[in-house]
Order: C-alpha cells, then structure tokens, then sequence
C-alpha cells in the first residue's frame, strides 16, 4: 500500500476510482485530500466527494467518520456550491470533527444559504458552550461555526455570536473577536486581537495573527512583524493584511499608497 | 561593531547560564536578548544551540545576536550547518543571509536554488540581494553576481508566492550593487515585468511594481 500512497503521480481517474472502492479506506481517505489538494473541480470528482459525506463504512476507534472528514475539507475548496445542502446536513452529524470540516467548509464556499443552520449552533448561547467529558473539545465547533458567520457577513448573527467574546475558550473568544470585527467593523474586536498578540501563550499568538491576516486588519501590521511568533506565519499574516487593501488581481498593476508600502518593508525584513 | 573578542566580560558566563537555566518561554527570550547585547562571540554557540529550541521568539533573538557579531559569526553557522534540525537550519540560513558575509555565498545560492524547506529559500533569496560585495576580491565579483542572478531568476519562479517575494526583493538588492549594470540590470527588469504582468498573488505583483520603481 505504501506504493498507492504516493498520489502525486494519480491521473484523475485514478484518484476518483480510489475513492469509489471500498476495499482500502486509507486510500479513500488519501484520495479525498488529494482531489481537495490539486484543486479538481471535475463534476465526477465533486459527486464522489458529496457522496463520501454519508460514508459509513470508515469508522475512527472513537466512533468518527474520518472519510466524511476530509472530503468536507476537499469540497471547501473546490469552489462547487452544489454540495452546500449535503454539507448542511453534516453540520449535524455525531462526529465532531465532522462538523467542524464542513463549517469551514462552508465558509470557504461563500454561500448565505447556510447561515440559519450555522446560527443554530450558537443556541443556548454560553451556557451551552461546554466541554464534552473526556474528549478534547467542546460540544459544538463553535470556533468554525462563528468564524464561518463572520466570513459569510452574516449581519444577522450579530447577537448571536456577541456572547462568545466572553468564553473561557480563548480560540472560541478570538474567532468572536474577528467575527465581530468582520460583521461591524468596529476596531474594538480587532484591537482584542492585537491584544492577544502581545499575550504569554504562543498557540493563541499564532492564532491572533492568522486572525488579524484574514480579516486584513491594515492597524496591526506593526504588531504582527514584533510579535513573538515564527516569520513564516508573520508573513502570511501580513501579506493577508496587504491583499485587504489591494485591487484584485486582474485589474491591472496595483497601486502603491505610503501604507502599502509601509507594510511590505514590514515584510521584507521578516523574509 | 566588535571591540573586544578575545576577553569576555566579566558576566559573560552569568548571561550563558541565564539562557541554559531559563525556565519559561518568555524568560528564555528575555535571557537571549541579553546576551545577544553583550555582543560576545564567546555567545555564538548558545545562540546557535538557541535557533533549534522552537522557540521563535528566543530565535529572533538569537539571530539578531548573530547578526550583531557579524563576519565573526559566520565559521561557526557554516560549519554546524548540517547538524541543524529543519526549524534551526532556516534561522541559521537567515542569519547569514543578514550577515551578508561572501563566505557564505555557496550555501545561500544552493539553498535559494531548491532547498525543501521554502522559509530557507526565501531567507537565502532575500540574503543574495543584501551580500557584503566590498568583502569579495573584487575580480570575483562579476561573475559571483551573475552566478547571484541565475539563481534569483529560478527562485522567482517558486512555486510558493513568498519564495517568489524574497527573490524580488533579492533582485532589487542586487541590483543596487552591479559592478556591471550593462549586463545584468536588462535581465532583472525582465524578470520583475514578468512577476509584476503575470504573479497570481496580488502581494507579489505589488512588491514588483514597488522593486521597479526603485531601479528607474
């Protein structure tokens, strides 16, 4: 099996026939990244996956779905909004792990037909949001799911996502803090990002930088290039923050304000 | 830069100490910053045990301890190269790449031209633009630079955009410091109208157009 797992040399073909069989559920589970990986938007390929998303033969010891896993993940990236219905239904499946792919996924997707599922699963509020006994997560993804409403500009979840600022699960407060920032554009749930950035615990550095890159906060570029974390992700981030306030590609050469300027010699000195 | 390399200071070996015996992430930083200011060489070996700890924020340090000592650190970053871990190895390339030093040209074109790791291509990218080229006999010189711009030409064509990024702002830093501008400025144009016209990262086209208006 060694062999199969080197996919880089898969015809199309090949790859979807990896995914339909069922003999081998490593290599289906390989074989959902891959078509997520290179991008195949191929309508043979996007049924298969949607039909991965109700596997029931590749089961974790704990009882998860990992197969259903990983072909939300490709679909997130496969641009077919076709599929958003069946990835609706998994933000109810019993996996946890599940729901959380098919919440990005969701995101990534860009479609408003998924916003009042996504509100459901912020019902009950704070109160809800607790720890599943022995496992290492929550009862619900609540960090994707509210990331997911900030990105799809669910106005409408405002209220909704509001309470989580305050949970004790600083990953869930941060995905708060830059969905707000997002739906109000109020810098005050930015500047609790920045905050966080000059924080003790590196994992919660990293993911205040990544947040700050991806809602293209233009303020933090100086804190993101100081804080403690690798330049890799500085680097990302801040290239996130520039591709905030440049035109998009096709629109001819993109124009250089003293801002812009300012932050991609941020950059250079990080490279 | 360096006054005195052969005494250290009296606290040299308390500020050794501070770093093998900090006990958090954050005093391992704080001790590293403090012992990349007494810029010692006798420090260069606790820094460069430093930049495999996986601590980035002590890393920066570190290297910014390197790179304050200059020339004099480069022998002992050469020659421990390959012992590096994945993490240490691309700090330790990004030091010599600020360094600048001409001895470590070869490693920072072999890394530039297909390292696995992309953040050590893009440190040695960028470090082939900002070499120390007043170090070199300058009868090298010409044929080091063009050497220096082949590569950069490969580089800019990376398949990751930050690679692509460093070789632009590598190409604009050499082209700051052609001995033979006749030869080689046409070919570095060329290459940043390419990114500038064709990048699909609207970052990169951007930085290209920033290196162009510099060289007019």
């Amino acid at each position: 099996m060694a062999e199969s797992i080197t996919g880089e040399s898969w015809t199309l073909e090949q790859a979807i026939a990896n995914l339909q069989q069922t003999a081998d559920p490593s290599l289906r589970y390989y074989a959902a990244w891959w078509l997520g990986r290179f991008r195949v938007e191929d309508a043979v390929a996007i049924a298969a996956l949607e039909s991965a998303l109700s596997d029931t033969t590749d089961r974790s010891p704990d009882g998860g779905y990992p197969l259903r896993r990983n072909a939300a993940r490709a679909l997130g990236k496969l641009g077919n909004r076709q599929v958003v219905p069946a990835l609706i239904q998994c933000l109810d499946c019993e996996d946890y792990y599940v729901r959380e792919a098919a919440a990005q996924a969701l995101a990534e997707l860009g479609d408003d037909r998924c916003i009042p599922a996504l509100r459901a699963k912020l019902g009950g509020g704070l109160a809800a949001a607790i720890a599943v006994p022995g496992k290492p997560h929550l009862v619900e993804p609540y960090a994707a799911v509210i990331e997911a409403l900030g990105m799809l500009g669910a106005q409408a979840a405002i209220a909704d996502v509001q309470p989580f600022l305050d949970h004790e699960v600083p990953t869930v407060s941060n995905a708060a803090a830059r969905a707000l920032y997002q739906l109000t554009a109020d810098e005050v749930y930015a500047e609790r990002l920045v905050a966080t950035l000059q924080g003790p615990n590196l994992q919660l550095r990293r993911s205040a930088l990544m947040d700050l890159g991806a809602i293209g906060y233009l303020p933090a570029a100086e804190a993101i290039a100081t804080a403690l974390t690798e330049n890799s992700l500085k680097l990302i981030a801040l290239k996130g923050v520039l591709d905030a306030h440049l035109p998009p590609t096709d629109s001819g050469p993109p124009p250089l304000t003293e801002r812009t300027i300012d932050v991609m010699l941020l950059m250079d000195s990080l490279l | 830069m360096v006054t005195d390399t052969v005494t250290p200071p009296a606290n040299l070996a308390a500020l050794i100490q501070a770093v093998d015996a900090a006990e958090s992430a954050i005093a391992l930083v704080q001790a590293v910053r403090a012992l990349a200011q007494a810029q010692h060489e006798a420090a260069v070996p606790t820094f460069i045990q430093v930049l495999g700890f996986n601590n980035p924020g002590a890393a920066v340090a570190a290297v910014d301890g390197l790179v304050a000592l200059g020339p004099a650190a480069v022998p002992a970053l050469l020659a421990q190269l390959d012992g590096y871990n994945y993490g240490a190895r691309a700090w330790a390339i990004r030091a010599l790449a600020l360094i600048g030093d001409p001895r470590a040209l070869g490693i920072l074109l072999d890394t530039a031209r297909g390292d696995f790791a992309l953040s050590a291509r893009r440190a040695a990218a960028r470090g082939l633009g900002t070499l120390r080229w007043e170090a070199m006999a300058p009868a090298e010189v010409p044929a080091a630079q063009a050497e220096v711009l082949s590569v950069l030409t490969i580089a800019i064509a990376d398949s990751e955009w930050v690679v692509r990024y460093a070789a632009i702002v590598g190409l604009a830093g050499l082209a700051t410091a052609l001995v033979d501008e006749a030869a080689l400025l046409p070919t570095i144009r060329d290459c940043l109208m390419e990114r500038l016209r064709r990048d699909p990262e609207v970052t990169v086209r951007a930085r290209a157009q920033l290196a162009l208006a510099h060289l007019a």
